[in-house]
């Protein structure tokens, strides 16, 4: 039970070079991989690649293998793809339907679409929207959200098709520190309590340091470290990358380039 | 007047459920997609004045009890431009057209010219009126749902939905444009020819951003179970009384039987 890259490459059609090259990876049910990178090294494209959807949708080029669950991505159909990978974009504006006039039915447009009851669907909905913290917005027009705001919904309306694994690709990008940390906890309490495998595209790193049990550095389309969240993270290559560490890593060095200790008491406390 | 849920919505929220009361806008959705149709069909297809000045009749009155006037009116401004340009049109170069109303120099507007001028425009604004109507009076989910539920396909009632909604988005879009260009010096007010020069800028992000959202759209809805098979859940079931069905078969009659007089030509 996985998501599975194995030396997987794709070229979008009509491009002179690959997206991504040779990449191996692997995403656990209840496991939070954090995928980090420069502008235009991959991320985005590997989101696309691992739920399946490129190229089955996008179009392009994929040599290797993506298995969900040990079934080869380019024998699932797309609605069936939705239900193993909850795939979530950066801009929350392209994620909305346009066609519902209140944030509990657009929560709801997925489920309603796999015909689900009801019921099942109000419960979905609730449970959404109660994890990311807006069950106070269910009546709003979603037409007239700030771009936070959307991002939290369009965030629900993913987790309720209930997916195996969700694959986001910047869910922070418009959130303000209070956001981005009822963010980084639901995600962190759905990968727990649900065993929903997550990937998550982040420039933020500090929420990659809070909640990612592994992190993959890509560089240029290819995977250019990879490991557990705390080593990579920490790692002084990381910043050569474009990539900037946490704000606990970028303290402990300034602390000890001016030479004092970096003592437990400090870490403690910063927690 | 609210009208309370059928029983299988029961648990759904109340702003949900809640169905628009008043008099035309508690009316099924479909019922007035009929009745437009109707009103379509008779401004163009009865000759002469009656079919027109009848449905902008129907329409007002309908509109005023419903409240719905003002946005009528606005609509109806709107249009003012293209009704302006047929009269005129009309007014000067009906071909055929020989009782001048008086002559100026070169140009001879003429009584043919004016009254058929004036008759399209009142069909034009009965077109135009009939489906604003529709339009003032329904809360689009509603039209969506009672759609689907009638069996029109997902695809259909999502097209429907979406092209709807996307007119007043791509004004708001379109808003946020001439913001930003006008943070940026572009002049967008004085003189004509300076506002001209402006379109392109504005136009082209509009556009362009428009097409370039169209792939990530295509995914998202892939991504939300779009082409699921089997039917769709509908969280909103607009009632369909009696005398709702009722009108909508009575619209539909009366539509064929107008058709089935114009071909048979016994309108004259």
């Amino acid at each position: 039970m996985a998501i599975e890259l194995s030396a997987v490459s794709y070229r979008y059609a009509g491009a002179s070079r690959p997206a991504l090259q040779s990449v191996e990876l692997r995403l656990e049910p209840g496991r939070v991989l954090g995928v980090v990178g420069a502008n235009d090294s991959g991320k985005t494209t590997l989101c696309l690649v691992a739920s399946g959807f490129a190229p089955k949708v996008v179009g392009g080029r994929l040599d290797g293998s993506v298995r969900i669950d040990g079934a080869e991505t380019a024998a699932i159909p797309p609605h069936s793809l939705a239900q193993h990978c909850g795939l979530l974009f950066q801009n929350a504006a392209t994620q909305l339907s346009n066609t519902t006039s209140t944030v509990f039915e657009e929560v709801g447009f997925g489920p309603c679409n796999l015909g689900l009851a009801v019921p099942e669907v109000i419960e979905r909905v609730w449970w959404a929207m109660r994890s990311v913290g807006i069950e106070d917005l269910a009546p709003r027009d979603p037409a007239r959200l700030s771009g936070g705001q959307g991002q939290l919904v369009a965030l629900a309306a993913v987790l309720a098709l209930r997916p195996r694994y969700l694959l986001l690709d910047e869910p922070t990008s418009e959130l303000d520190p209070a956001g981005t940390a009822l963010v980084a906890d639901a995600l962190a309490r759905v990968a727990a309590e649900t065993g929903t495998g997550i990937m998550i595209v982040e420039h933020k790193t500090d929420v990659l340091a809070r909640i990612a049990d592994e992190v993959v550095v890509l560089d240029g389309g290819s995977v250019a470290m990879s490991g557990a969240a705390a080593a990579v993270l920490a790692d002084p290559r990381l910043a050569k990358l474009g990539v900037e560490p946490p704000a606990r890593v970028r303290l402990e060095r300034a602390v000890r380039t001016a030479g004092l200790e970096w003592s437990p008491g400090l870490e403690r406390a910063l927690a | 007047m609210t009208i309370a849920p059928p029983a299988r919505l029961e648990g759904l929220p109340e702003y949900v459920t809640r169905r628009p009361g008043g008099f035309y806008r508690s009316t099924n959705p479909s019922t007035k997609l009929a009745i437009a149709a109707l009103e379509v069909v008779a401004a163009f297809l009865v000759p002469g004045w009656p079919g027109p000045i009848a449905v902008l009749a129907a329409v007002l009155v309908t509109a005023a009890a419903a409240r719905r006037l003002r946005g009528l009116a606005t609509i109806g401004l709107a249009a003012s431009p293209i009704v302006g340009s047929i009269l005129i049109i009309n007014l000067f170069l009906l071909p055929g057209a020989s009782d001048p109303i008086v002559r100026l120099g070169p140009l001879a507007p003429t009584w043919t010219g004016l009254w058929f001028g004036l008759q399209t425009v009142a069909r034009l604004y009965a077109f135009s009126a009939a489906i604003a109507l529709v339009y003032l009076t329904t809360e689009i989910d509603d039209l969506l749902a009672d759609l689907a539920r009638r069996g029109l396909g997902r695809r259909a009632v999502f097209v429907v939905g979406a092209a709807v909604q996307m007119v007043p988005r791509t004004i708001e879009r379109a808003a946020e444009i001439v913001d930003a260009q006008r943070a940026r010096g572009m002049d967008t007010e004085g003189r004509f020819w300076r506002r001209a020069r402006g379109v392109v800028p504005l136009a082209a992000p509009v556009v362009f951003g428009a097409l370039t959202e169209v792939e990530e759209r295509t995914i998202a809805l892939e991504a939300r179970a779009f082409s699921a098979p089997g039917r769709q859940t509908l969280l909103r079931v607009p009632p369909d009384r009696v005398a709702d069905r009722a009108l909508r078969w009575a619209a539909v009659l009366a539509l064929v039987a107008i058709v089935g007089l114009r071909i048979a030509g016994r309108f004259g």
